[in-house]
């Protein structure tokens, strides 16, 4: 286990560089996924002319500059596509390549996910922090351990959305329909995460629900630690429901792999 | 024509009869539909509980525009986009060589071959919120309004699919298309709100750049006898300028075709 440990731990430099020359070899590919990844914008433009007048709820048009332009943020250095890539290595066989290497699928997509991000960010994270920081300056908290808990919430975000998503791609062992599995997985994800509309908009009862699934703690908790003043409770089921969600999420995706490994039969060479 | 209309007719027959081979999906399809639309029409109902009007658009209004939303979706994700997947499929293959081969354009051959036949469903749920939006109006559409609602459907799909064509012949340059189709996908998105609530930048994007505004609002306008004669004209002429477009960029991509096999 020990040795296992190890040999990860020096592949990982390795697997990094590769990640970053995967990125640049499909720059095209690339740049449609940070394209796509801006919606936040999109939202952001409907509902700051739905505030125009007067404030909405209790959200005026730079409260939703502040909560989207966040969100933005966020999904940008959360947001993940391994679902994508696990079906389509299953698919065509390439499984079987990363089989045979030493280290644990989980951790190369993950490295390769990594290695992605400074470049993924390069284009949209400057000018959203600097708008942000003008625009929306006023709506920000300015709690220091909000600030201070906001670079592991984010962190725990991105392994929260990278467990459920590698659980989606491990299920491309069983299934043949797992596009419509992840298809599934953003209608819920755009609902229940704060994504499409702040939560504390949503009816009642669907904001409690939103409240026991595991969707908000990808996207919306470190929003809410960013853009509102949370007293010590709140901010402590959003952390505490965070490392719930890691811990449940990594058993999940973890066993679903191993159940679907021992079915894995490589297709092509 | 004649032929490819028979061709037409075989395909559709063989994808129901695939998709009857599958029955448990009935079901599934049918609980996705639901959610779907229950989904599709949330935000406008918390945006319609704090507010009488945005834009000049009331609820029952919006509610014509979500209708269009979803049957456009409906004829997208059952006739357009399944057959667009197998293309990617296809090229990234080589099996594409064979298409071409065939004595039909290959275009309509693309275009035209495979179905998801329960996105019905979805088209009926359409209709209902539509049925629902003028009830909740109090009068139903004058017979010429729905006539040219009907028609502006049609252009609405036909801009659509020609915007999906452009897409699929990106991938005989860049063979990875499937990301740029989710892209397309969550741009098509927006077309669920009536272009006019947008700020005056996002707007001239999604009538001009991205034409969402041809794809539903202003069907949905014409449908509720607001679309003035200059804004008919410019959507029927601008979904079959699309349509041409997307003609011609499709017969210059498929010439820098290489086949993937041997």
């Amino acid at each position: 286990m020990r040795s296992a440990a190890s040999r990860t731990l020096r592949a990982l430099p390795t697997l990094l560089r590769i990640g970053v020359a995967e990125v640049v070899a499909y720059r095209a590919e690339f740049l449609v996924w940070v394209l796509t990844m801006t919606q936040p914008l999109i939202m952001l433009g409907l509902w700051t002319s739905v505030a125009r007048e007067a404030p909405f709820a209790r959200y005026s048009s730079a409260d939703f500059v502040a909560y989207f332009l966040a969100t933005l943020i966020v999904r940008q250095l959360t947001g993940n596509w391994v679902a994508w890539q696990m079906s389509e290595d299953v698919r065509s066989g390439a499984m079987a390549m990363r089989l045979l290497r030493p280290v644990h699928p989980f951790f190369t997509y993950a490295a390769s996910h990594l290695a992605a991000l400074p470049l993924r960010s390069i284009i949209a994270l400057p000018v959203a922090v600097v708008l942000l920081a003008s625009a929306g300056a006023h709506a920000l908290t300015s709690d220091p351990i909000q600030l201070a808990l906001l670079a592991p919430s984010i962190a725990l975000a991105w392994l929260i959305t990278f467990a459920f998503m590698f659980a989606i791609g491990a299920l491309a062992f069983f299934l043949t329909q797992t596009m419509a599995i992840a298809n599934l997985y953003f209608a819920l994800f755009s609902l229940f995460s704060g994504y499409l509309l702040p939560l504390d908009l949503l009816p009642p009862w669907i904001a409690g629900l939103a409240r026991w699934l595991p969707f908000r703690f990808m996207l919306s908790a470190p929003v809410e630690l960013l853009t509102r003043s949370l007293d010590g409770e709140r901010i402590a089921l959003l952390l505490g429901g965070q490392l719930a969600w890691t811990a449940i999420l990594l058993a999940v995706a973890l066993g679903l792999w191993r159940a679907g490994v021992k079915r894995f039969e490589a297709v092509g060479g | 024509m004649t032929r490819f209309l028979r061709l037409l007719a075989i395909q559709l027959r063989i994808s129901i009869a695939s998709a009857m081979a599958y029955r448990a999906n009935f079901v599934l399809e049918g609980a996705m539909s639901v959610l779907w639309t229950s989904i599709t029409l949330l935000p406008l109902i918390v945006v319609f509980e704090g507010r009488d009007q945005v834009a000049g658009w009331d609820a029952p209004s919006a509610l014509v525009v979500i209708s269009y939303f979803m049957a456009v979706r409906a004829v997208l994700e059952g006739l357009i986009s399944p057959s667009l997947v197998d293309l990617v499929e296809k090229i990234r293959s080589g099996s594409f060589d064979y298409v071409l081969l065939k004595p039909v354009d290959a275009q309509a051959m693309v275009s035209a071959s495979r179905y998801e036949p329960w996105k019905v469903f979805e088209l009926a749920a359409a209709l209902a919120v539509a049925i629902y939006a003028f009830v909740q109006r109090g009068a139903p559409p004058a017979p010429a309004d729905l006539a040219l609602g009907i028609v502006l459907f049609g252009t609405g799909v036909i801009a659509t699919y020609a915007l999906w064509i452009l897409c699929a012949a990106a991938s005989f340059w860049v063979v990875r298309l499937d990301n740029l189709m989710y892209l397309l996908g969550a741009i098509f998105d927006t077309a669920r709100w009536p272009v006019h609530v947008f700020p005056t930048a996002w707007r001239f994007v999604f009538t001009f750049v991205i034409p969402v505004a041809v794809m539903t609002t202003y069907p949905a306008m014409a449908l509720l006898g607001k679309l003035d004669l200059e804004h008919t004209l410019a959507t029927v002429a601008g979904a079959l300028a699309l349509l041409v477009i997307s003609r011609v960029v499709w017969r210059t991509a498929i010439r820098s075709y290489t086949s993937a096999s041997s």
